[in-house]
């Protein structure tokens, strides 16, 4: 299946879309500011961010949040903690929700992997224990490696387990 | 004597509160208490979060007390609650010793 294309506003105001960029492959996942799985998964996030943008990955996060119920999740809050923790990617804010509903995302975290031709290759969690920090995103960096290597992830789809997106 | 009243508040649209209520439970018969008689309140609107001072889920509450401080926030409470562990890491579950230590059970 391929992954539907997006642009959406950066907290430091530069745009990005899904197409175009020429990468190995692309991991975008759903995150925000008041959830505790998300904050729990976010630091191995950025490791994989990290480890895997010299292989030619590119990571993309997204907020979809319902900002006026959830002000933690505003872009102000959401450009304020990417700064504070020098985010190793874009935090993209999806204001309209447009782009969650496209994708089916569901929570936060929830991961997508998609390959040099942005088809998707996986889609889940991004390992199976928030609270066990030693799990290190296995599921995400299993799929990676796979699509790295021109094969099929081990596993196309994991339960994400995390907050609801706060739909309006 | 009477054990402790144990009040357990929780919102469905987060899926820690199983886990935590199993913890709490667990908890409970580390101490010596039985967890039959653990009080559920599930939270469904925002107006019951009000009535109840809910400041996410789950809530853990003995002798009316909440086993964890809870962080100031604008947000709706109908969503996840972000605990911090002893060392510090978010979670969506209060840290076990601080459960145990609300139930009184040595650490």
């Amino acid at each position: 299946m391929s992954a539907t294309d997006f642009e959406l506003p950066a907290t430091d105001g530069s745009r990005h879309s899904l197409s175009g960029a020429d990468a190995a492959a692309t991991v975008v996942y759903w995150t925000c500011n008041h959830c505790p799985y998300a904050l729990a998964w976010e630091d191995r996030m950025h490791a994989v961010s990290r480890d895997y943008a010299t292989r030619g990955v590119r990571t993309l996060a997204i907020n979809s949040n319902d900002a006026e119920r959830y002000p933690g999740d505003s872009p102000a809050a959401m450009a304020e903690r990417a700064a504070a923790e020098d985010w190793p990617h874009p935090f993209l804010y999806d204001e309209s929700q447009d782009v969650a509903r496209a994708w089916g995302a569901e929570r936060t975290p929830h991961v997508f992997v998609l390959d040099a031709d942005l088809e998707l290759r996986y889609e889940g969690a991004p390992d199976g224990d928030y609270d066990d920090e030693s799990r290190d995103a296995e599921w995400l960096r299993g799929a990676l490696d796979a699509v790295l290597a021109g094969e099929r992830p081990p596993q196309a789809k994991t339960d994400p387990v995390g907050c609801t997106i706060k739909w309006r | 004597m009477a054990g402790p009243r144990v009040e357990f508040l929780w919102w469905s649209g987060c899926p820690s509160w199983e886990r935590g209520l199993a913890e709490l439970r667990g908890a409970m018969e580390e101490a010596g208490l039985d967890p039959a008689s653990i009080e559920m309140r599930q939270i469904e609107t925002e107006d019951d979060a009000a009535r109840e001072s809910f400041p996410g889920s789950p809530t853990i509450r003995v002798d009316g007390a909440d086993v964890a401080e809870a962080a100031p926030s604008a947000d709706s409470p109908l969503t996840c609650r972000v605990y911090r562990r002893r060392d510090g890491r978010p979670s969506p579950l209060p840290d076990p010793e601080d459960v145990r230590a609300a139930l009184g059970s040595p650490e």
